[in-house]
C-alpha cells in the first residue's frame, strides 16, 4: 500500500488530535506521529503541516512558544486552546458522521 | 493574534521570515536526529522557499505588504512622468481645493447647527405675501406688542426669542469725540438660558434684566469682541459704554463658541430688548422672532395659535387706517404665517447669498469632474503606454487583483498630494472670497471652522475622485491580454473611445461652466453699466450725527465751512444718501382721494443737492432755502407719469398719506429725470425729493440729529480729502460727529457685490475648465497619434495627402467635442431655471450667450488640436519604420 498524504481536509483533525493528546508538542514530533500512529499509512508534507499550523494559530486554535530545549536549540512547540478543544470535537463528529455516511454506502451498493 | 503584531508583521517581513527559516530549520535537525537520511530529510525541506511564502501569506494580511510595494512603485512611476504627474497633482488640487472651499462657505451658512442647546428645535417666524409697498415678498420682522403676545400664549409648547436687527453702531468708552463701531444686538434677556450658554466671565442677561422698559442697562459683550477690542481684559467688567443716548454698564463675557444666531454677522454687544427706545410700539417691527420648541410639541397647531394672534394684533393695528389703501389692508392682513425650522440661524446673508453659492458649488463641481476626466485619461494613456509591463506582469503571474491595486495605489499617491494642495487652497480661498463680499463699513464675518466635517467632506471628496479616475484605468489595466500585447496587437480603439467619451464629458461640463459664466459676468456689465440717474464721481458721503437733535442752522453752518474748504467744490445735505438701502414710503392721494396702493418713495435734500449729484431739472426750480416741508416737492419722471398723469406736473398738488393718518399737501415745484432711490436691482421707483428744512404743524422747524453732506470734490481721488473733511465737522460744533464716510461709487459699488462675485469666481472657474479642456484634448490627441504613427506613416509613405491625415488624426475628437458641445448646450439651457434670480437683463435665451462659450471651445479645441496636426504631418516615414 502507496503512503498517502494526509486525507484530503483531515489534516487539522490529526493535528488538533495529537496535540489534545500530547500538548506541548513541535511541528516534527506531530509529523512523526501522524506516520507512527497510522502504522506508516498517512504522512503528513512539511509543506502542508508548517502552513496548516500557522493557519490554526492565526485562527486561535492553537498558540505556540519558543523554548530552549537541552541540547540548547530552539524550538517552536504548539498547543491547543480553548477554542482548539472545541474546534476539535466538531471536527472529530464531523469525521464520524462522514465516514460512517461513506462507509454505510460502501456497504449497501 | 492581534491585528497590531499582523500590521507589524507586515512592515516587518524579514523578523517573520527569519522565524520561519529557524522553525524549519529545527525540524530539519531534528529529522536527522530522528535517524532519517539527511540527503533526503532536506530534499523534503527542498521546497523551504515555498513553505516560507506559503506560511507567510498567510500569516500576515498579505496586501499590506504588497501594498507597501505598490507605493514604492506608485511613487517611482509619478517622479518618472513629473510634468504630467505635476499638472495631474495641480489641476485637481486646485478642483478639490475648490470644492472643499465651497462647502466650508455652504457649511458654515447653512448647514452647520447654531451652537446653541436645541439647535434641532428652532424656528423662525416670518409672513409671506404682497407686502406694504404693494410687492410680494417674505417678512421676518415683529413689533414687541406681538411679540409679546405670541410668547405669552406659547409659553407652554414654546420659549420665543427676539433678536433685533443687528445694528453697526457709534458706541463710545470715553468721550463723544472717540466714538468706535460696534455690532449693536437687543435680545431676549432669557436667550442666554434657553440656549444654554454659559458666561466666559461676569454673568449673562436674563429674563429679569427684560422685564421693565429701560430698567436694565446692562450689556453683554461677545467673546470675540473682548479679545479684540479689549484683550481679553478680565477688568472688563464694570465699565460704561455709551451707546446713542443710553449708558450701558458690561456684565459678563458670553461664551466663546456662540457669535449670535445670523451666520456671515458676529455680535458684538447684546443689550436687553427692553433698552430699545421703540419697545413698545406696535407699528415699529424691528425684531425677528425664534421660536425653540419644547420637546414632543407638534409644530402646525403652534403655527394656527401665532397666526391667529398675529392677526388678529394686525387687524386690530390697522383698524380705522386712512394712510393706505383698501387693497393694501387686505393684501396684509391676508399675508402667510409661516414657522420655518432654522437650525443655523436665520440671517440675511443666507438669503442673499444662498442661490449664489449653490451656484458655484455647482460650478466647482463641474471643474472637479473636469479635471478627473483629465487625470483619468491621463492614466489611461500611461497605461496604454505600460501595457507592455502589464501584459509581462500577467504572465509570469500577477494576479488581476493585484494590478487594479498597483494602479489604484497609484491614483491614491496622485489623489493624496492633489488632497493637501486642495486643502492648502480651500484654507486660503474661503476667507478670501468672505472677504470679497464685505460690504463697506458692516464687516462680513463668518465662522470658518476646518472641523472633522470639513475634514470628512475632503476626504470623501478625495476618495470619490480616487474611484472616478483610477478605476477605469485599473480595470482595464487588469483586463489586459498577455498574449495580444506580447504580439503588439492590443486594441487601442477601444481605449481611444473611452478617451474619446472623456472628452466628450469634459467638453459638456466645459460649456456648462462657460455658459453660466458668461450669464453672471454680463449680469455684471449690464448691473455696473446701468446709467444710475446721477453722478457719483469724486463724490464724498459724510453720515454725520449728533447725541442730540440740533438746530438746522448749525447743520447749514457745517456745510458752508465745509463749503470754503480747498479742495471741495460743491456741498449738500440730505437725510441720507441714494443707494445706500434705506427708504421713506408713503402713499399717494390727489385732492383728498383715497391713498393710492402703490406707494411714493421721500428724500429730504437742501438747495444745491440736485446739482451737486448733477441731477438736472427737466421743468420748474430747484429748493430755496426759504422751502420748507411739507409744502414743496420735487418729483420724478416715474412719479409725474404715474400719479400726475405726466401733464404739466409743475404746480399741481398732491397729498402725501402718512400711515399715522396725517395727509401732507405739497406743490409740485420742478421735475428732475428718473435716478435709482435704494436698489439698482428693481425697476425705478417713483420719487419725491422734499426740503430738508421740516416745518411740523406748530410752525417750528424740526432740529435733527443726523444728516448726510454730500461732498463733490476738486480731486479725481475724494478720499484724500476724508480724514480732512471728517476732522473739520467737529471743528465747526463740538457736539457733531462724522459716523461715516465714503465715496458714493463704493456705495454705489456694494450694491453689486453679489454680481461681482459671481462673475469673478465664475469667470476663474470658466478660464480653469477651459484650460483643463484643452489640456485634456491635447493629451487625448497626442495620445492616439502615439498609437497610430506607424499606420500613419505608411499612409505618408503611400502618397496620403495633408488634409486627409488631418482628417485622420482628428476625426473621432470632433465629434467628440461637438457631442459635448451639444450636451453642454442642452444642460445649459436647463440649468437657467435655477439661476434666473441671480441674472439681471440678461436672457438665457440669448443666442449670443450660447454662441460665446461655443466659438471660444471650438477655438481652443482647434488650438488644442493644432500640435498633434503638425506632428502628424511632419513623421518621417522613413525614420519612423527605421526605429521600428
Amino acid at each position: 500500500m502507496p503512503k498517502l498524504d494526509t486525507l484530503q481536509g483531515s489534516l487539522d483533525l490529526l493535528v488538533l488530535k495529537i496535540l489534545s493528546r500530547r500538548p506541548r508538542t513541535h511541528g516534527y514530533a506531530i509529523m512523526a506521529a501522524i506516520q507512527e500512529t497510522s502504522g506508516d499509512v498517512l504522512r503528513a508534507e512539511e509543506g502542508s503541516l508548517y502552513p496548516a499550523l500557522r493557519r490554526m494559530e492565526e485562527d486561535g486554535w492553537i498558540r505556540a512558544e519558543w523554548i530552549t530545549k537541552d541540547n540548547g536549540r530552539r524550538a517552536r512547540i504548539y498547543e491547543l486552546t480553548a477554542a482548539g478543544k472545541k474546534q476539535l470535537a466538531a471536527e472529530e463528529s464531523r469525521w464520524q458522521a462522514v465516514t460512517s455516511a461513506v462507509n454505510r454506502i460502501l456497504r449497501t451498493v | 493574534m492581534s491585528l497590531s503584531s499582523r500590521l507589524a508583521n507586515a512592515f516587518r517581513p524579514d523578523r517573520l521570515n527569519r522565524d520561519i527559516e529557524e522553525e524549519l530549520a529545527s525540524h530539519l535537525e531534528e529529522a536527522i536526529e530522528q535517524g532519517r537520511d539527511p540527503v533526503e530529510a532536506r530534499r523534503a525541506m527542498g521546497r523551504t522557499a515555498q513553505h516560507q511564502q506559503q506560511s507567510h501569506d498567510i500569516h500576515v494580511i498579505a496586501w499590506l505588504e504588497s501594498l507597501r510595494n505598490d507605493l514604492i512603485f506608485g511613487w517611482r512611476q509619478l517622479k518618472a512622468h513629473k510634468i504630467t504627474s505635476l499638472a495631474a497633482i495641480l489641476s485637481l488640487a486646485l478642483a478639490i481645493g475648490a470644492c472643499t472651499s465651497a462647502f466650508r462657505l455652504i457649511d458654515a451658512l447653512f448647514l452647520r447647527p447654531l451652537p446653541v442647546a436645541h439647535a434641532d428645535r428652532l424656528y423662525v417666524l416670518s409672513r409671506k405675501g404682497i407686502g406694504f409697498d404693494n410687492n410680494p415678498g417674505e417678512w421676518n420682522s415683529w413689533a414687541y406688542p406681538l411679540f409679546q403676545q405670541m410668547r405669552d400664549a406659547a409659553k407652554d409648547q414654546a420659549d420665543l426669542i427676539a433678536v433685533s436687527y443687528v445694528d453697526r453702531t457709534d458706541i463710545t468708552y470715553k468721550t463723544d469725540q472717540e466714538m468706535e463701531k460696534a455690532n449693536l444686538q437687543y435680545v431676549s434677556g432669557s436667550m442666554f438660558d434657553i440656549f444654554g450658554l454659559h458666561p466666559a466671565l461676569g454673568r449673562l442677561l436674563t429674563a429679569n434684566d427684560d422685564r421693565t422698559p429701560g430698567a436694565a442697562p446692562y450689556a453683554v459683550i461677545s467673546y470675540d469682541y473682548w479679545t479684540r477690542r479689549f484683550a481679553r481684559d478680565p477688568h472688563v467688567i464694570g465699565r460704561m459704554v455709551r451707546i446713542g443716548d443710553d449708558i450701558f454698564q458690561i456684565v459678563g463675557v458670553s461664551e466663546k463658541k456662540f457669535t449670535g444666531t445670523e451666520p456671515g454677522t458676529f455680535i458684538d454687544i447684546f443689550v436687553p430688548t427692553m433698552m430699545y427706545r421703540a419697545v413698545n410700539r406696535s407699528d415699529t417691527t424691528w425684531i425677528s422672532t425664534l421660536v425653540v420648541l419644547q420637546p414632543g410639541v407638534a409644530t402646525e397647531p403652534l403655527r394656527l395659535k401665532l397666526a391667529a394672534i398675529s392677526h388678529a394684533f394686525e387687524a386690530n393695528r390697522l383698524k380705522g387706517e386712512t394712510g393706505l389703501s383698501q387693497e393694501t389692508l387686505k393684501n396684509v392682513l391676508s399675508n402667510e404665517f409661516l414657522m420655518t425650522p432654522a437650525p443655523n440661524g436665520a440671517s440675511g446673508m443666507q438669503r442673499t447669498y444662498g442661490q449664489a453659492l449653490a451656484a458655484l458649488g455647482a460650478l466647482v463641481l463641474m471643474v472637479l469632474l473636469i479635471a478627473c476626466a483629465n487625470v483619468a485619461n491621463l492614466m489611461t494613456a500611461q497605461a496604454a503606454a505600460r501595457a507592455r509591463e502589464m501584459a509581462l506582469r500577467v504572465s509570469i503571474g500577477a494576479g488581476r487583483r493585484r494590478l487594479v491595486q498597483m494602479v489604484l495605489v497609484e491614483s491614491g499617491i496622485l489623489a493624496l498630494l492633489a488632497s493637501i494642495g486642495g486643502a492648502l487652497f480651500a484654507w486660503w480661498s474661503a476667507p478670501f472670497v468672505i472677504s470679497l463680499i464685505n460690504p463697506p463699513d458692516f464687516p462680513l464675518r463668518l465662522a470658518l471652522p476646518a472641523d472633522w466635517r470639513v475634514l470628512a467632506f475632503g476626504i470623501t471628496v478625495t476618495m470619490g475622485v480616487v474611484l472616478l479616475f483610477g478605476l477605469l484605468p485599473a480595470l482595464r489595466a487588469s483586463s489586459v491580454q498577455p498574449a495580444s500585447v506580447l504580439k503588439g496587437g492590443d486594441d487601442p480603439h477601444s481605449r481611444r473611445r473611452v478617451m474619446q467619451t472623456m472628452v466628450a464629458a469634459q467638453v459638456a461640463f466645459c460649456f456648462l461652466v462657460l455658459f453660466i459664466a458668461g450669464l453672471f459676468v454680463a449680469t455684471f456689465q449690464r448691473l455696473s453699466n446701468q446709467p444710475l440717474g446721477f453722478s457719483p464721481d469724486r463724490l464724498l458721503v459724510l453720515t454725520t450725527t449728533s447725541r442730540h437733535a440740533q438746530p438746522q442752522v448749525y447743520w447749514d453752518q457745517i456745510a458752508d465751512h465745509l463749503r470754503a474748504m480747498p479742495g471741495v467744490e460743491r456741498v449738500a445735505q440730505s437725510g441720507w444718501e441714494l443707494m445706500s438701502g434705506s427708504s421713506w414710503n408713503d402713499s399717494i392721494s390727489l385732492n383728498g382721494g383715497s391713498p393710492s396702493t402703490d406707494l411714493a418713495y421721500f428724500l429730504s435734500i437742501s438747495p444745491g443737492w440736485l446739482d451737486t449729484m448733477k441731477i438736472p431739472l427737466l421743468a420748474g426750480r430747484d429748493f430755496r432755502n426759504s422751502d420748507a416741508y411739507p409744502n414743496v416737492a420735487i418729483v420724478n419722471q416715474t412719479f409725474a407719469r404715474k400719479f400726475l398723469n405726466d401733464e404739466h406736473p409743475v404746480g399741481r398738488f398732491f397729498e402725501k398719506a402718512s400711515d399715522h393718518g396725517t395727509r401732507d399737501r405739497m406743490q409740485v415745484l420742478g421735475v428732475v429725470p428718473d435716478s435709482y432711490y435704494s436698489d439698482v436691482h428693481s425697476p425705478i421707483l417713483p420719487v419725491v425729493y422734499v426740503p430738508l428744512h421740516y416745518i411740523d404743524a406748530s410752525g417750528r422747524m424740526l432740529p435733527l440729529d443726523k444728516e448726510t453732506f454730500i461732498v463733490r470734490t476738486t480731486s479725481s481721488n475724494p478720499l484724500a480729502l476724508a480724514s480732512t473733511l471728517r476732522q473739520e465737522v467737529p471743528r465747526v460744533r463740538a457736539e457733531f460727529h462724522v459716523s461715516n464716510i465714503r465715496t458714493q461709487q463704493k456705495i454705489d459699488q456694494a450694491q453689486t457685490v453679489r454680481e461681482r462675485l459671481l462673475a469673478m469666481l465664475a469667470f476663474f472657474f470658466g478660464a480653469v475648465a477651459l484650460l483643463l479642456a484643452a489640456i485634456g484634448l491635447y493629451g487625448v490627441l497626442n495620445y492616439s497619434l502615439l498609437q497610430r504613427e506607424r499606420e500613419l506613416g505608411i499612409r505618408l509613405a503611400l502618397g496620403a495627402r495633408a488634409a486627409h491625415i488631418a482628417r485622420q488624426v482628428t476625426t473621432g475628437i470632433v465629434s467628440a467635442v461637438l457631442l459635448g458641445g451639444v450636451i453642454g448646450a442642452s444642460l445649459g439651457a436647463v440649468s437657467t431655471r435655477w439661476i434666473a434670480s441671480l441674472l439681471y437683463q440678461v436672457k438665457p435665451t440669448d443666442p449670443a450667450m450660447l454662441l460665446l462659450p461655443a466659438i471660444i471651445i471650438l477655438a481652443s479645441a482647434a488650438l488644442a488640436a493644432v500640435p498633434a496636426v503638425l506632428r502628424a504631418l511632419h513623421i518621417d516615414p522613413a525614420a519612423m519604420l527605421r526605429a521600428e
